[in-house]
């Protein structure tokens, strides 16, 4: 369910809860939990657009943690070519 | 590249026989030589914690610490710690592991060694990457001089 919002803020934008609950039988209580999750992990954020509350796609969080992975990646890399020098000498 | 913000997985393809790549994974003095820490004395048992000293040029206040989850000799090593444990003034036993596994398969080209972390998305996002393991630039350096290294020998 949370992919699925995901995908839904990345091709579509900002949007309502009504608007992601639209075609599903999920309740708007249901998709508000699952977005309160998403959003303290960083991935969605709600605006407020006049009286509407808006959620999109936090991209800059998703990126960053993207980035931060790739280096850890790095250092395990890192680790490995210590490993080979190691075992293969 | 993996779109997976949870895990990172890693392999190396080592030209040595499997007890040798084993034992330095497995014994905990010889892990620390090349990883970089200090376990001098120490040993990996299953259900038991180890720490001890980084040794790595300009991290040496750090102290290392894992929780070994799983030996199975010759085929695998799993431990959890915390990625980037480096405030002292913090106390990190609340906070979320990440798990490293480390995988052999031997096959005729030599030992394939398979490092998977995950758990990362229940890691808070400052604490993913901080100094230790955030030194991006030092660390690249570092690799270019390995590579090198391992290249030319």
């Amino acid at each position: 369910m949370r992919l699925r919002l995901i995908a839904a803020l990345c091709v579509g934008g900002a949007m309502s809860i009504t608007q992601l609950t639209a075609g599903t039988h999920v309740t708007r209580q249901a998709i508000t939990k699952h977005l309160d999750v998403l959003a303290s992990a960083g991935l969605v954020r709600d605006t407020k657009v006049g009286r509407e509350r808006l959620w999109e796609f936090e991209r800059a969080q998703l990126d960053e943690a993207r980035r931060s992975l790739e280096m850890i990646a790095r250092q395990w890399d890192y680790a490995l070519a210590k490993l080979k020098r190691a075992v293969e000498s | 590249m993996s779109t997976s913000t949870d895990r990172i997985e890693r392999k190396i393809l080592l030209k040595a026989p499997l007890a040798r790549v084993w034992r330095a994974l497995s014994d905990a003095r010889e892990f620390g030589d090349w990883f970089g820490v200090d376990f001098k004395g120490k040993s990996f048992v299953a259900g038991e914690s180890v720490h001890g000293q980084i040794t790595y040029p300009g991290y040496e206040h750090i102290v290392m610490e894992v929780f070994i989850e799983r030996v199975v000799p010759e085929r695998l090593l799993a431990w959890r710690w915390h990625p980037a444990a480096i405030d002292p003034t913090v106390d990190y036993s609340q906070e979320p592991t990440t798990l490293v596994v480390f995988e052999l398969e031997a096959g005729d080209g030599g030992v394939l060694l398979s490092v998977v972390e995950s758990g990362f998305d229940k890691v808070p996002p400052a604490r993913r990457a901080t100094a230790f393991r955030m030194n991006s630039s030092g660390w690249d350096e570092q690799m270019k001089n390995i590579q090198k290294h391992v290249a030319a020998s």
